[in-house]
């Protein structure tokens, strides 16, 4: 059983870390697509037209890849989470087929329009079906993040003697506290990514000399949408979110800051230092007194709990894992702002385009939004064990009963070999479309 | 209300078929009888706009399964694990099979994205086939050896074949001659589904073709439903109880053979989407069929000592299922008004209108 268990969840953190590594930019990239269509009405300029066409192929690969690897997340709720599935079906299942009736429908059938129909429908139709498609992929995210804040911080069920749950109060879902802050934080954070994206390309130009124009465009578009984003998404959202874990789930809160001993005041904000389990304590630490208390009560004498307050059995089972991927996220952040701080001094003042080292950096960027969007993702999942249902049901417990180990190491390496076929083929793609760029002005 | 989310359910899955099922027949069509390169994008073409929201009916099915009747949901998912992932994996390759082919142009790129599509929609077709002949044939519930259930008593594992291929093995396979029998029914009906398809959305020259092979296929399909029929008995006792319980349900084989009658006048229709009609009159009427006969069960057990899955006992409770229905009713309105306008912009002949910009 323990070993059962162990390949279904290597099988989800597998297949759900590439899953979203494609719609963390379609997310955000429908939005500066739907803002160049936009531009391009308001101005007739014939550029913007074209660069929102042209990230509408970076749109459709991306999509493509988003919905075949998605498909799968759907299906292992019943294939390797039976029991799970079988006991909260009612509820989550609520949301998640309210994704798929109300918003894939949405996108599907307008990224088809979008992409084919333009000299069918018209501009102001092309700009409203584009519109929808933004609207889709948004009110997925709306619709997953509210499954998984139901399962970080259950709301609105009833358990019935039999053990399984069913809902009593529907708008509980959508009013579920978890809800709000994270799907802001999440949107705000792949609105980073394409950001980053975006300008990256457009230095990837300049720095090529070729695509002047639409270089400079993309790397203007970038900075600015990147640095706005940056910072929603440390402040107010990001704070939001760490409130939300002290308050519903103090003991996590603690391992992601790795802070193992009650501090009376003055809690203080660990840079760097690694968890050391055996001893329960960090090793090579660096700190700054008060801050930690101060950020997360706005009060720089309260009391923060370490884990030594809680019972060792409802510690997150992965500690270090969970510390790391809290300050690896919260450390990027942090640098994201100051460097795109950086590049929008540099285009206010003009200089940005010539500025080589600026550019270079803005283009090795690039990576990083995408591990802080999958380490965050890390720090809501690991911080939420040994739960699958915070506080109500054990991750032991959810698993399928009749499913063998053998069969999940065997799928589990099926994904393996298959998805690294299809990044490898995304990559070649990919990197074809950015270097045609998109379609010269006459 | 559980009955109202039951028609609702079948009726997704029954459009799904339809949908998905003319774009897994256009894939196998193009596999065996696509020979250059226009007969390909003109195929694939017919196909382009609409397959991916055609595949959503999949998604957006398995999310009203798993929140009206989880126990359901929660027993096949994890029983038909194998086929199951199998059949994700072949979804995968003719998503990519379709919107890969043409961001390379050089031939052997081409081919490969070309068999990618073609025999992963040939194989889906027979899976999803197999998977109907599973649910009417049923699965030994609860893993009963010897009158001793080995788990809890709604679930179940099946392996992909036992050695005997018999549907009436104790320990059953998802792969027997019965269900295999009804793949390659799937694959024939597709295929028909597909080629008529095509003969509607285009003006390929392959058309003449076509229509030959629908004609002979028909035949085919013919003779394996009265087959079928024949030894329906082996795994159902009683397989027409029910139409004779409630006879209004004698409407569903009656559709499907009013389609299969009218597939064979296809050679002489004058209006090209009539093909298309008949061979969606088949299927709705199949598989209403099919699935009434086992009706009000989901997944009959084979053995006595647990029950069958059916609507009441696999059902969530009843506040969300009626929550759930507004929510529906408005998803429901307003993908009725996508499919129109999408229909709308991309109706008639989908060669020949100026669709987009090759990329
Ligand atoms: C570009 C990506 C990105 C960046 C720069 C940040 N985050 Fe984040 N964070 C995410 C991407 C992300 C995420 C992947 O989107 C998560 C996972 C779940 C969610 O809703 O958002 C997340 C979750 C998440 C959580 C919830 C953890 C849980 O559910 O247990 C907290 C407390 C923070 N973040 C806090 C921060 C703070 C204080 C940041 C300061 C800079 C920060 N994040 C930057
Ligand atoms: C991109 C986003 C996500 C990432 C990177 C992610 C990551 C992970 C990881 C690493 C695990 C394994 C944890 C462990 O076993 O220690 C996991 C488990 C799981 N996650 Fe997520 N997750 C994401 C989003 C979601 C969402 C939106 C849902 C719900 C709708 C969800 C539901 C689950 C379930 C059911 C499991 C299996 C049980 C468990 O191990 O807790 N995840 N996820
Ligand atoms: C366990 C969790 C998840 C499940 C079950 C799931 C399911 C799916 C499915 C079935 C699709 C294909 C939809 C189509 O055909 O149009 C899809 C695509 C998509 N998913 Fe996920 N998903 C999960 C995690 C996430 C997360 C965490 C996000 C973002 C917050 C997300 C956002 C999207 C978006 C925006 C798409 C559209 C396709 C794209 O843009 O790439 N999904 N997902």
């Amino acid at each position: 059983m323990e070993d059962m268990l162990f390949y279904d969840r290597m099988q989800f953190a597998f297949t759900i870390t590439f899953h979203y590594l494609f719609p963390q930019l379609t997310m955000g990239l429908s939005l500066l697509i739907v803002y160049f269509k936009w531009k391009y009405l308001r101005t007739k300029l014939e550029h913007y037209n074209k660069a929102a066409k042209f990230w509408m192929k970076v749109f459709a690969l991306n999509f493509v890849i988003g919905v075949v690897t998605g498909i799968p997340m759907e299906f292992q709720f019943g294939t390797n989470w039976a029991k799970f599935s079988e006991l909260t079906g009612g509820i989550i299942g609520q949301t998640l087929a309210m994704e798929g009736v109300l918003s894939f429908f949405l996108e599907s059938s307008f990224i088809g329009i979008f992409l084919f129909g333009e000299k069918l429908i018209g501009q102001k139709m092309h700009f409203l079906s584009g519109f929808l498609v933004f609207l889709g992929t948004w009110l997925s995210g709306l619709f997953i993040i509210a499954t998984n804040a139901w399962m970080q911080h259950p709301v609105g069920y009833e358990i019935l003697d039999n053990g399984r749950y069913v809902l009593t109060n529907f708008s509980e879902l959508f009013f579920n506290p978890w809800l709000m802050p994270a799907y802001l934080h999440n949107q705000a954070a792949s609105l980073v990514t394409a950001s980053f994206v975006i300008a990256a390309v457009g230095a990837f130009y300049l720095l090529n000399n070729k695509h002047h124009l639409y270089g400079k465009l993309f790397v203007k578009t970038g900075v600015i949408f990147g640095f706005i984003a940056s910072v929603i998404v440390a402040f107010p959202t990001g704070d939001w979110n760490a409130k939300n874990v002290v308050k519903y789930q103090p003991v996590t809160f603690a391992a992601m800051e790795g802070v193992f001993e009650t501090q009376p005041t003055d809690g203080e904000i660990i840079l760097i230092g690694q968890p050391n389990m055996k001893e329960m304590k960090l090793d090579n630490k660096i700190a700054v007194p008060g801050v930690l208390s101060f950020l997360t009560y706005k009060n720089f004498d309260t009391e923060i709990k370490g884990l030594n307050e809680f019972d060792r059995k409802t510690w997150p089972t992965n500690v270090p894992g969970l510390y790391y991927a809290y300050h690896i996220m919260v450390g990027l952040g942090t640098i994201f702002i100051g460097a795109y701080f950086i590049a929008l001094v540099f285009l206010w003042r003009k200089k940005l385009y010539q500025t080589k080292w600026l550019l270079w950096s803005i283009l090795f960027l690039v990576p990083f939004p995408y591990l802080t969007n999958i380490t965050g993702w890390y720090v809501a999942e690991l911080g939420r064990q040994p739960w699958l249902v915070y506080n109500l049901l054990p991750t032991a417990q959810g698993g399928s009963p009749t499913v063998s180990s053998g069969n999940t190491l065997f799928t589990l390496l099926g994904f393996i070999g298959l998805y690294l076929l299809l990044g490898l083929l995304f990559v070649i793609l990919i990197g074809k479309i950015i270097n045609k760029g998109p379609q010269p002005i006459k | 209300m559980e009955l109202l989310w039951y028609i609702i359910l079948m009726t997704m899955l029954i459009i799904y078929v339809i949908l998905d099922g003319y774009d897994f027949g256009a894939g196998i069509i193009h596999l065996f009888f696509a020979k250059d390169e226009d007969d390909k994008k003109t195929i694939i073409r017919a196909i382009g706009p609409f397959w991916d929201a055609n595949e959503v009916w999949l998604i957006a099915g398995g999310g009203v399964l798993f929140f009206t009747f989880p126990i359901l949901y929660a027993s096949a998912f994890s029983g038909f694990y194998l086929p199951l992932i199998m059949i994700l994996w072949l979804l995968i390759f003719r998503a990519i099979g379709i919107e890969l082919r043409h961001h390379v142009a050089n031939d052997m790129w081409r081919v490969v994205w070309d068999k990618a599509f073609g025999i992963s929609s040939l194989l889906l077709a027979l899976f999803f086939g197999i998977a109907l002949g599973n649910i009417v044939r049923g699965v030994n519930l609860g893993g009963v050896i010897d009158g001793v259930s080995n788990y809890e008593p709604i679930y179940f594992f099946l392996p992909l074949w036992n050695p005997t291929f018999s549907p009436q093995a104790q320990e059953l396979g998802v792969i027997d001659w019965f269900t295999l029998l009804l793949g390659v029914i799937g694959v024939v009906s597709l295929t028909i589904h597909g080629a008529n398809w095509i003969i509607f959305k285009t003006n390929s020259k392959l058309i003449p073709k076509l229509k030959n092979v629908v004609f002979n296929l028909n035949i085919v399909l013919v003779v394996l439903t009265i087959f079928t029929l024949l030894v329906w008995h082996i795994i159902n006792p009683t397989p027409f109880k029910n139409f004779f319980t409630y006879p209004l349900l004698w409407i569903f084989p009656i559709l499907t053979f009013i389609g299969m009658g009218g597939l064979f006048k296809v050679k002489t229709y004058k209006k090209s989407g009539m093909g298309f009609l008949f061979s969606s009159l088949f299927l709705v009427g199949g598989l209403s069929a099919t699935i009434a006969s086992i009706f009000p069960k989901f997944l009959p057990s084979t053995n006595t000592v647990n029950p069958s899955l059916t609507i009441e006992n696999t059902v969530t409770g009843n506040y969300g299922l009626s929550t759930g229905i507004v929510w529906f009713a408005i998803g429901i309105l307003l993908i009725i008004a996508y499919l129109i306008f999408q229909y709308r912009i991309f109706s008639g002949k989908i060669d020949t209108i100026a669709y987009g910009e090759e990329h």
